[in-house]
């Protein structure tokens, strides 16, 4: 399988999508195919039924956090000041990552062919944080993608049942995220003490009605 | 109007089978329920006791597993993949270490390849051991089943313990080979339980393979079939009673799979009791391939003398490895940024993504099926919930 011939292979067929081959440093040589979101599920759709070979198996789905990374590099060029040549060191910013990325690993049944790695990226970490959902292509993905919107916070649209799948259904955060804090107590639920207590004292005294001290008194 | 009176007047236009209609039931199954494999809830709808919607409920054994590796080294991560499927660890370790090794291009010594092949087959017998007991108990079969399946998966758990110390927490992978060597006398002993095996196989199957109410019950239920199957990323012996012939061991040949004889066994309605026959056909196979295994194995490093396991530190990159543990595809996703721990980390749960279709697979059985569904889908919920 050559992912070249596959790109090629979904260009012809999928007009106006923009593909890009990702390349991995690791002796594993698994290379990714980075698809633009707005053609995520023509494309799904043409791996699954028209391409050749035909990747009918969706096997693994997961989430990648990409924090805003900032690398500063200090680069030496020579310039002209005043007539005179001289070294004047350069900072260079660059700027990568600040994106939620959804990787898919497909598996060709017929052909024994695979991974084929497709990957979406969202546009921000904040509020641009959606991407469609490769269900209606492939089920596998279905508890697969809730556990992606549970602990990475993608919201994926078109998927039959975008509900947390780990976390409890009243929890706010995304813990797979980088810069996730975790609370310094899971469990805390606010008890009759300092600020609920004056509130209920305060409610009570606007009632009229005996305060709770002296009820259990 | 009285009860009686609209009774009376419904029951002329009724269909037959609709005269004992009244509302429907929700009930919450689990998360303690005996017959659920651990902590796992589902949500039932039910029209008397016909299972009209269901919604499993995950989460309660959830302690982020995946974070927590990002926080850990390589290495460190080795003993807490024991808990993912705490009823193959052995498996587990060996996904875990592929992936490791195809991320930073690690070499396997032959006598460690063939130390995997026997304890991964050795594992797929206790688990399949195990599942059929469990499933049969839960069908009603109460305690003989079960404690003749026990009393030989111990047998393989003693093994295990001569050989790691551990009867389930083995911990006994490392990137580049496996921990330890056998000790005196480990094979031969193992020779005698793989030679004892097939007596147990031969008097379970004479005993349960053709009773008339494990047959009455199982055939039929909780029919999936082959193209479901294949779209809803089920695998192992789950997808094969589909019939979709897609088993790892042959299609990546990972390890040294290529080297052994050995065939997989296909099912062909996809019901419950399929994958019930499947369980007992791939032992057999499993058998087949330790006999060769432990004929063939060379003397040898038990490990890769070159892999430095401390300060590891693979090149920046990705790799994805996965292996037919005895639940199904077991798959590990690695990045690395060059960093001595990943930046991510996923464990692919052959347990959770089989439970895709478990709402398919129950709508119109009875209440009772969906306990040996479930446990013929063989969820362990270390895996599920991570």
């Amino acid at each position: 399988m050559n992912l070249e011939e596959i790109k090629s292979q979904i260009e012809a067929n999928v007009p106006g999508c923009s593909l890009q081959i990702l390349l991995n440093g690791s002796p594993s040589g698994q290379h990714s195919l980075l698809v633009d979101k707005e053609h995520g599920l023509t494309v799904a759709s043409y791996l699954r039924d028209g391409a050749s070979p035909k990747f009918d198996y969706c096997s693994n789905v997961t989430g990648v956090d990409w924090p805003l990374k900032e690398t500063s590099t200090k680069q030496k060029t020579k310039k002209i000041v005043d007539g005179v040549e001289s070294e004047v060191e350069e900072v260079i910013k660059t700027a990568t990552g600040n994106y939620l990325e959804v990787v898919y690993h497909l598996f060709s049944m017929d052909a024994r062919q695979g991974p084929l790695v497709l990957r979406m990226r969202t546009e921000d970490r904040v509020d641009q944080v959606h991407l469609p959902s490769l269900t209606p292509v492939w089920r596998s993905a279905e508890l697969q993608e809730r556990e992606v919107y549970d602990l990475f916070g993608v919201v994926f649209d078109g998927h039959p049942d975008l509900r947390r799948l780990l976390m409890w259904d009243d929890f706010k955060d995304h813990p797979m995220r980088k810069d996730y804090v975790d609370p310094d107590d899971y469990e805390y639920e606010p008890t009759a003490h300092d600020e609920v207590l004056k509130r209920m004292q305060a409610h009570y005294a606007a009632q009229g009605a005996p305060s709770a001290s002296e009820e259990t008194r | 109007m009285s009860v009686l009176t609209e009774a009376s007047v419904d029951t002329v236009s009724m269909p037959a089978d609709d005269h004992l209609q009244g509302d429907l039931l929700e009930i919450s199954m689990g998360p303690v329920h005996p017959s659920t494999h651990g902590v796992f809830r589902m949500n039932l709808l039910l029209d008397g006791e016909r299972v009209v919607k269901l919604k499993p409920v995950f989460g309660y054994l959830h302690r982020n597993h995946e974070k927590i590796a990002e926080h850990e080294t390589y290495l460190g991560s080795m003993p807490y993949t024991d808990r993912l499927d705490y009823i193959c660890s052995i498996t587990n370790n060996w996904a875990y270490a592929l992936a490791v090794e195809k991320l930073a291009g690690i070499p396997v010594p032959e006598r460690a390849e063939y130390l995997r092949v026997i304890t991964g087959e050795l594992t797929r017998l206790q688990n399949h051991a195990g599942l059929i007991g469990f499933l049969l108990q839960d069908m009603g079969a109460s305690g003989t089943p079960l404690m003749y399946a026990f009393r030989e998966r111990e047998k393989i758990l003693d093994l295990f313990e001569a050989l790691t110390g551990a009867r389930m927490m083995c911990n006994y992978m490392r990137f580049g080979g496996c921990r330890c060597d056998l000790p005196a006398g480990w094979m031969e002993q193992a020779k005698k339980v793989v030679d004892e095996f097939p007596r147990f196989l031969d008097e379970f199957e004479s005993l349960l393979r053709t009773n008339e109410i494990l047959m009455e019950r199982t055939q039929g239920t909780g029919i999936v079939t082959r193209e479901q199957a294949i779209n809803a990323g089920l695998s192992g012996p789950m997808a094969r009673a589909s019939g979709v012939n897609y088993d790892l061991r042959k299609v990546d040949k990972y390890g040294i799979y290529d080297r052994f004889s050995f065939r997989v066994p296909l099912g062909e309605h996809g019901d419950v009791y399929d994958r019930f026959m499947m369980r007992l056909l791939e032992m057999r196979e499993s058998l087949e391939i330790l006999k060769q295994a432990m004929r063939d194995i060379p003397s040898g490093p038990h490990k890769d003398p070159n892999t430095k396991i401390r300060n590891f530190r693979p090149k920046a990159g990705e790799a994805y490895g996965r292996i037919e543990a005895p639940k199904g595809e077991l798959g590990f996703y690695l990045i690395s940024d060059g960093g001595p721990n990943p930046y991510r980390y996923r464990v692919r749960p052959p347990s959770l993504i089989n439970l895709t279709l478990l709402e398919q697979m129950c709508i119109g059985h009875n209440v009772s099926d969906i306990v040996i569904i479930l446990g013929s889908i063989d969820i362990v919920l270390g895996e599920v919930d991570r």
